[in-house]
């Protein structure tokens, strides 16, 4: 278990939002012991916010990617947190991310979360793209499960969209970030190939 | 597509037959019901980018995987 623990020390993952699931997800990848993350965000921590994503009441009014550094010192100042406050795009994907192994899609929109994938799939298909899908509402505990698709997984029921009517909650958007954590330490842990030919269709 | 002729594909880790020879992208995530907006669709395993669902085609005998990708985290 140590050498595994000491590929966790080695590795770096990006984190592509840091709302509900990246939060979650980025303190679950601390806690486990992963050396460096790097961590996106453009947004700043609300009181909205708070029902879900991993920040305080003293933080509101803060930028999320400086609220979760502090928070991620708090419990381990050894790992190697960089911060980019940036709305990101493809290009941004690109450049800030091109050093990780790995790659937490955490995003709110689904174009957000298509684009990527694209981007991903595209410049670097050798890379791990762990995204989330579904997880608004409460209940339905077994709906919420990964599907591999090459080097992209994805954790979520796949089909319960945030509304009004179904506001995304801690329970439930924690148990994707955590899939989505824990499916990070297999890839690392097991040394999972990435899938060869996993590239995006160009006739 | 022409009528009479058959296919076989593969999606999602089912076997489904069509009638017709080859459908686009766009096709037959419509004939699926594939209702939201944002999709990661795979053809054997390469992934197809939005912008092409009306110019790749997909034929008998292809694995296709298509996947939700749902608003919220």
């Amino acid at each position: 278990m140590k050498s595994k623990l000491e590929k966790l020390k080695g590795t770096c993952i990006g984190i592509a939002g840091c709302g509900g699931l990246g939060s979650n997800c980025a303190m679950a990848l601390a806690r486990a012991g992963v050396g460096t993350l790097v961590i996106a965000d453009f947004d700043t921590v609300t009181l909205e916010n708070l029902n879900r994503q991993y920040y305080f009441l003293d933080q509101v009014g803060q930028k999320k990617v400086a609220a979760l550094q502090e928070n991620i010192r708090k419990v381990n100042p050894a790992i190697d947190v960089q911060i980019h406050d940036v709305r990101l795009g493809p290009d941004e994907v690109v450049n800030i991310f091109k050093n990780c192994r790995l790659i937490i899609e955490a995003f709110d929109r689904a174009d957000m979360k298509l684009m990527i994938i694209e981007t991903i799939t595209e410049r670097f298909p050798d890379k791990f793209i762990i995204a989330g899908s579904g997880l608004a509402g409460y209940g339905e505990n077994n709906a919420l499960r990964t599907r591999r698709l090459g080097n992209l997984f994805i954790c979520g029921d796949e089909t319960s969209e945030v509304s009004e009517t179904l506001p995304p909650l801690a329970p439930r958007v924690g148990v994707v970030a955590a899939l989505q954590a824990n499916q990070a330490l297999e890839i690392i842990m097991d040394d999972l190939e990435p899938s060869v030919g996993d590239d995006v269709w160009d006739e | 597509m022409n009528k009479g002729k058959s296919m076989k594909i593969n999606l999602n880790n089912k076997e489904v037959s069509m009638a017709g020879e080859s459908f686009s992208v766009r096709e037959l995530l419509n004939l699926m019901h594939f209702t939201f907006p944002m999709i990661v669709v795979k053809i054997n395993g390469r992934l197809v980018k939005k912008e092409d669902y009306e110019r790749v085609f997909i034929g008998d005998g292809d694995n296709v995987e298509a996947i939700h990708l749902i608003s919220g985290g």
